[in-house]
């Protein structure tokens, strides 16, 4: 039965990959759509059959995977309360997605449809797999594998550069991480003998929590970390999730917002015993996620590509996840992930129907006015940002509310006031910029004031009336064909261009296949946030008392023999929490009072800045020239890396490793053979005359001297 | 009795003059011939020997190293006929494109 959930979409996949291209879209599709549905199907079912279980989880194993020595590492499934939570998340919103994209990519040819549907299909698959995996190699297996799709549908339109390159980096980077997650798991599995997540955590759980210093367990969870920065896009690895935009707008949706960007928040969270033994590492965590979401807030601001202001919003929000992790708060960090899958693809999938809606735009300074031409857009998507920014009683409030309080009341974390304050710098930026892009893109006049045009390269170069818009002077290599890709995004392979509506001048609405899924996710970014809310709202947290069980050792009495029923530690969680948040009602209430009112600040700024006077933020944006500047380049940290790393890298490889080592070395090599074997040939092959004479005296010189050494020696 | 020695010395004596014969002639078929000496200075040192030894095995020897040798001159001077006709000549020294 759960091996059923991952194994559905890959027959998807393998049906699609093998007979794809002759399939019609309507088949290929409706394969893909049914396969992740049906994986949603028997999820529900499992996570009914999980909730219901005493022990709080279920086992399957396929077969022994690997065997060598003491090593055994079995290709297992377990479903527990965190896994039930992912994996309704994963298929849930993965399923609406694929219904997504059957309105969205209907302009691809039958065999590029095939081909975007097997990658989703496979996507969602190693996903599972990631999610239900028991042990560290099978979570790998997933973990690569949707690395690998990643990769595959970044550059789906691979025959645009941009797309192809956006593609490499974001899997050159996730290798960087991969390679500390390799090394951890490792670490792991040398100090405790095991890669089992339950016994590890058993394991963990009997050590003294590693108070100072750099010890194994440190190390351990710090190496996990880099992994986790790597696929979870937090500083410093975070620079392929903006790229990643160059991909088909679902696969950002369901890849790069909902999905496999929290699988290193989950990681986290399925060994949070491990994690929380080593308090080093977790005052790191929540440091990069407080930094990485400040930063990635601040760039966010002035983005003007309507996906990449989505993109850094995603890293700003997935530090928030982070913060949360590391102040210890792993239940509202997951809790986080979960609300953040809802808004944040509805979000995104929002900006598919408007990019599909003005074929292929996607700068914000070309669109505005939307509203009346895209009303289920305008109103899902007003929803979501309503959502993401906190506004009181949908969903991103409970869950961003949760982990602000936490932050505040993390005394065991240094620095957890600063970082509060800081997260709530945060949050006020967050509904600024996504009330900038909700005014920009939907209300005021249908604009065209993006400096450069199709036609030709910077016409209207830079207008002095609008500094705001100006590009940096002297933008990076990175930030050029970003630009450029918005524009040329029209006429290029992309197929969204005025063929299919030539005769249709007005942007038309999403078809039903995409504002269903629209509708959906509205919903849900509405509701989901209501099994979590808090005690303070005299609500009862059901989904902390839920996902507790996850992040204690409860394998360490169901190992000892002690047939614990799970339902003790749980409850014992709860009672925990509750006398906490009892504790401390007021500060919660007033914190939530305090972030309500953030929320409602910063769509106050967005409205004055960007609806109501456009002249103020004009004079900002001159006023603060160089800053603007500067982030407008995104700190130039793709510049950094380029030069500090990318660049040295090809100085080494092309003087070092090609011209002198392989050139050098190993082909010198091979060719002082060749020549060392030919030159000495050419010296003795004077020997051989070809006269029978000279050969007979060798043989008779060679036979007396044989002779005379038996005689005389 | 004529001692073994002097049988010994005197195959000496032909098989140097058979070397030598192969070494110096500029002829092939001559230097056939030198080999048929070297073979019968040899076949009397068996014969010698074995005498000495008062055993038949001298002689059985012997007798395979002259069929043998009858047949190495029916082979060898066909092949000088063959060479002959190729190249006109018979000099050792015009046979050496046997080479890489």
């Amino acid at each position: 039965m759960l091996l059923l959930i991952p194994l559905l979409p890959f027959l998807g996949f393998v049906v699609n990959a093998c007979l794809g291209r002759r399939l019609p879209k309507s088949v290929s599709g409706g394969i893909a759509c049914l396969a992740i549905i049906g994986s949603f199907v028997v999820s529900v079912l499992s996570v009914m059959g999980v909730v219901s279980s005493p022990e709080g989880f279920t086992e399957a194993t396929a077969f022994n995977w690997m065997s060598a020595g003491d090593v055994r590492i079995p290709l297992q499934l377990r479903l527990d309360h965190l896994g039930s939570l992912m994996i309704l998340v994963v298929t849930g919103i993965g399923s609406l997605i694929h219904i997504y994209s059957t309105g969205y990519m209907h302009e691809e040819s039958d065999g590029e449809y095939a081909r975007y549907f097997s990658y989703l299909n496979l996507f969602a698959a190693f996903m599972l797999v990631l999610v239900l995996g028991a042990n560290f190699p099978v979570m790998f297996v997933g973990w690569e594998g949707v690395g690998l799709c990643s990769y595959l549908l970044i550059g789906f339109w691979f025959t645009k550069k941009s797309a192809a390159d956006a593609g490499k980096k974001a899997f050159v980077v996730n290798r960087i991480g991969d390679f500390g997650f390799i090394l951890g798991m490792l670490l792991v599995y040398t100090t405790f003998g095991s890669f089992d997540f339950q016994e590890v955590a058993a394991a963990a759980a009997g050590r003294a929590s590693e108070v100072a210093g750099w010890g194994t367990i440190t190390i351990a969870t710090l190496l996990l970390f880099v992994g986790a920065t790597g696929k979870s896009a937090q500083i410093p690895l975070y620079v392929w999730l903006p790229d990643a935009m160059e991909g088909p707008t679902p696969v950002s949706a369901l890849i790069h917002a909902a999905t496999m960007v929290t699988a290193g928040v989950y990681m986290i969270g399925r060994n949070a015993e491990l994690f929380s033994h080593a308090p080093t590492t977790m005052a790191v965590v929540a440091t990069i996620g407080v930094a990485t979401a400040v930063m990635a807030g601040t760039i966010g601001l002035v983005q003007n590509d309507i996906k990449r202001v989505l993109a850094y919003s995603t890293v700003s929000q997935l530090g928030f996840m982070f913060l949360a992790m590391g102040v210890g708060a792993f239940s509202a960090g997951i809790f986080h992930l979960y609300t953040h899958a809802f808004f944040k693809a509805l979000l995104f999938l929002g900006s598919g129907a408007v990019i599909h809606a003005l074929a292929g735009e996607q700068d914000i300074r070309n669109m505005g006015g939307l509203k009346k031409y895209l009303p289920i857009t305008y109103w899902t998507f007003l929803i979501g940002a309503l959502a993401i920014a906190g506004v009181p009683l949908l969903s991103g409030f409970f869950s961003k509310d949760e982990i602000l309080f936490k932050t505040y009341t993390a005394e065991s974390t240094p620095g957890h006031t600063l970082m509060w304050v800081v997260a709530v710098i945060t949050s006020l930026m967050t509904a600024t910029y996504m009330f900038r892009l909700v005014f920009l893109t939907f209300h005021g006049e249908r604009r065209h004031d993006a400096p450069a045009s199709a036609s030709g390269s910077g016409a209207a170069g830079s207008s002095p009336t609008h500094p705001e818009e100006e590009e940096p002077v002297a933008h990076g290599a990175h930030a050029a064909p970003v630009v450029a890709s918005g524009f040329s995004r029209k006429d290029d392979d992309h197929g969204h261009g005025h063929g299919g509506h030539g005769h249709d001048h007005l942007p038309h609405e999403a078809p039903w296949s995409m504002a269903i899924p629209l509708i959906l996710l509205a919903i849900g970014s509405v509701v989901a946030g209501y099994v979590g809310v808090p005690h303070a709202l005299k609500g009862s947290n059901r989904i902390e008392a839920f996902l507790e069980p996850s992040f204690e050792a409860h394998a360490a009495a169901h190992e000892t023999g002690a047939p614990a029923p799970a339902a003790e530690p749980a409850a014992a969680a709860e009672g925990h929490a509750g006398e906490v948040a009892h504790a401390d009602t007021g500060t919660e209430l007033n914190l939530m009072v305090f972030s309500s009112v953030i929320a409602l600040l910063g769509i106050g700024i967005a409205w004055f800045l960007w609806l109501r006077d456009r002249r103020t933020v004009d004079g900002i944006a001159r006023s603060l020239a160089p800053v603007h500047r500067w982030l407008l380049g995104k700190y130039y940290v793709d510049e950094l890396y380029d030069a500090a790393i990318v660049q040295p890298v090809k100085v080494l490889s092309t003087g070092g490793l090609w011209k002198g080592m392989d050139a050098g070395v190993i082909d010198g090599a091979a060719n002082g053979v060749g020549l060392a074997v030919s030159g000495a040939s050419g010296a003795l092959r004077r020997t051989q005359t070809g006269s029978v004479r000279t050969y007979a005296f060798a043989l008779f010189a060679g036979a007396v001297a044989i002779l005379a050494y038996y005689l005389f020696i | 009795m004529v001692p073994l020695n002097y049988y010994l010395i005197l195959s000496g004596i032909l098989f140097s003059i058979g070397t030598a014969g192969v070494f110096l002639r500029r002829n092939l078929i001559t230097v056939l011939l030198s080999i048929e000496i070297m073979l019968n200075a040899v076949n009397l040192t068996f014969v010698a020997v074995g005498r000495y030894l008062g055993s038949v095995d001298g002689q059985i020897i012997t007798f395979f190293v002259m069929t043998v040798a009858a047949a190495e001159a029916a082979v060898g001077l066909a092949l000088v006929i063959a060479l002959f006709r190729h190249r006109e000549t018979l000099s050792p020294d015009a046979y050496t494109s046997l080479k890489w």
